[in-house]
């Protein structure tokens, strides 16, 4: 048994723990904890990804329980990259919140930050649908003091907002569990994967209801439209490294749609075939649109970059909808860099609002900026990322989705959809960049010069974007090696028995 | 048996959607607290509903009861204990910062500093 596997989630809990007792009251020793739990994670994630590249499905069984009856995590690719993709945003990310003092803004956030890493990583690598249950809560326990870290009136009351929804939603995920449990009498995923197939279809009705509920769930998750009303408040109110990281958030609903709809529920499954299907494509096609519009739409930069993550996770859907190796290979890629651009544009916001004083993030014309130039030029990149033009990896990622959905049914929908929405994207973008850098009041500049000038800006937060930034360079220059690295993740993914040999010992 | 669980797990569950759209933080909080001990039961009856059966297999005893549910159920009142006790206190946050008890957002007024702490 390789122990490794693990580590992802034993270390942030240890670290939160140790980091909550016995360094409560020193920032300094926190910043350096934090950051050094984080640099681990990061070399045991990439570790792990290398380890799974090989192709083998890694299972760990927690107590030494075989499968069906003790929990197990399961390290296959895909959890590999995602579990790679969450440690590498946590540290830039981190970097920033430190740099920028968020994180001295109110009390305990790298306790906080780490559960909330420790409930990602776990909930990308359990082999147990129960065991994701919790590790969703123990993400969103984590993400609920992570939101109304720094207080405030509006921040509070959007906060109180979404426990509520995601209360909702963990009720849901309850239901549909207990519905799934009782047809199948498995919690273990790859289990259940066995006996829903041997359900008959006219016995499948329950089954049906389960896959459904858990569909609503992970949807919720994911922002699928209608049900992504959570987000917009939620991420534009929360301080900006939170909602950056958050940025990883609803990709867990999009994982959770893809591991249980491939694994479980997968195409072959008579009973729950093609279900969801058509609902997801269409609900994504919505969710890109109603996300690219609100770009357009926004008067402010916070809500400006949610809709921005909405219109990402609808074209993420839409490729995850086709369920074919080509489209999901298309889709984790997406997936990798919307999280990326995502986050950058976030911070970006950031670093413009805590320059401009009292207009913060209206987009209205407001003084010039501190370090205007270089703000300016992170801006562009991260509205190119995130409108998918050439050179970065959005393009790429919209090629690919475009390219692998072109043997579907509604591909004249989705291609129009796509490319409509990129332009709508490009011009809120540019609008709202234009509003911000080049109309800027004479009055503030002139105010400027009167008064001494102030201390320069720590330079951490610029490092830690043009890091993401970097990150985004380097996953479109090694896009080759990149896709072919998913195109072996989406082909272990649909074909799920080595999985269920794995797990359920018969390898 | 059967007609009473389903009956009190749909009332409840009707019950809690109820007060959950009342959009108070107090009737949301009640609203959401009867959803979960709706789910709680839900949870129980999903190991088949047996009376007066020991959960675990042993010599002499022909029929047992699922013990898993009993666990899962023990697992989810631990969380939305917990849950509830978070969402009681941010509640009791917002009132106490805000001065009113909407779970709903005021519009955006414009001049006010947006994610600045």
């Amino acid at each position: 048994m390789n122990h490794w596997i693990i580590v992802p989630v034993l270390l942030p809990a240890l670290l939160a723990a140790v980091l909550t007792l016995a360094m409560r009251y020193h920032i300094g020793l926190q910043r350096v904890f934090s950051v050094a739990g984080c640099v681990v994670l990061l070399a045991v994630a990439l570790g792990l990804l290398i380890h799974a590249g090989s192709g083998a499905v890694e299972v760990y069984e927690l107590g030494n329980w075989p499968a069906p009856f003790g929990i197990v995590l399961v390290l296959d690719r895909l959890s590999a990259v995602m579990v790679a993709l969450t440690a590498v945003l946590a540290l830039v990310v981190l970097l920033y919140a430190i740099g920028s003092g968020w994180d001295a803004r109110g009390s305990n956030f790298h306790p906080l930050w780490q559960f909330q890493l420790m409930g990602i990583c776990g909930a990308f690598l359990t082999g147990d649908a129960f065991n994701l249950f919790v590790f969703f809560e123990v993400l969103l326990i984590a993400s609920y003091g992570l939101m109304i870290h720094a207080g405030g009136a509006r921040r509070l009351k959007a906060g109180v907002q979404y426990v509520i929804y995601n209360l909702l939603g963990s009720t849901l995920f309850l239901f549909a569990l207990g519905t799934l449990y009782a047809v199948t009498g498995t919690l273990n995923m790859a289990d259940m994967a066995e006996r829903a197939a041997q359900i008959p279809f006219d016995d499948s009705a329950l089954l049906r209801v389960g896959a459904m509920l858990l569909f609503g769930v992970f949807a919720i998750k994911a922002a699928l439209l209608p049900l992504h009303f959570w987000l917009p408040n939620t991420y534009a109110e929360a301080p900006a490294p939170v909602a950056a990281l958050f940025a990883i958030m609803t990709k867990v609903g999009a994982y959770a749609i893809l591991r249980f709809y491939t694994l479980i529920f997968g195409p072959d499954l008579g009973a729950t075939a093609a279900l969801i299907d058509d609902i997801l494509l269409y609900g994504a096609l919505l969710t890109l649109a109603v996300g690219m519009i609100g770009i357009l739409g926004a008067r402010r930069l916070g809500r400006l970059a949610a809709f921005a993550a909405i219109g990402s996770m609808g074209t993420l859907l839409i490729a995850i909808a086709g369920f074919t190796e080509a489209t999901t290979a298309a889709a984790i890629y997406y997936a990798i860099h919307s999280t990326l651009a995502g986050a950058l544009l976030f911070l970006v916001v950031d670093l413009v609002r805590e320059r401009r004083g009292a207009t913060a993030g209206a987009l209205v014309p407001g003084p010039r900026l501190a370090q205007h130039g270089i703000v300016a030029a992170l801006w562009f990149g991260a509205a190119i990322a995130t409108a998918g033009m050439p050179p970065l990896s959005g393009f790429i990622g919209k090629l690919l989705v475009l390219d692998a959905t072109r043997d579907m049914a509604a591909v004249w929908l989705i291609w129009a959809a796509i490319l409509v929405t990129s332009l709508v994207a490009i011009l809120g973008l540019a609008q709202a960049g234009s509003v911000v850098f080049w109309k800027t009041t004479e009055s503030a500049a002139t105010a400027e010069a009167a008064e001494p000038p102030p201390a320069p800006p720590p330079a951490l937060p610029l490092v830690a974007c043009f890091t993401l930034l970097g990150g985004i360079v380097a996953l479109s220059v090694f896009a080759g090696p990149v896709t072919r690295y998913l195109e072996a993740t989406a082909a272990q993914l649909h074909a799920p028995a080595a999985y269920i040999a794995a797990v359920l010992g018969q390898g | 048996m059967e007609l009473l669980m389903a009956s009190a797990i749909g009332v409840m569950t009707a019950a809690g959607l109820y007060l959950v759209l009342r959009l108070r933080t107090f009737p949301v909080i009640l609203g959401l607290a009867l959803l979960t001990y709706a789910v709680n039961y839900f949870l129980f009856s999903t190991g088949r509903l047996a009376v007066n059966m020991p959960p675990v297999l042993r010599n002499g005893v022909e029929t047992h009861t699922d013990p898993l549910p009993q666990a899962l159920v023990l697992t989810a009142i631990v969380i939305s204990f917990g849950m509830t006790a978070v969402v009681v206190m941010m509640a009791l946050g917002t009132y106490l910062t805000a001065r009113d008890d909407d779970v709903t957002l005021p519009p955006e007024d414009s001049t006010e500093r947006e994610g600045g702490a």
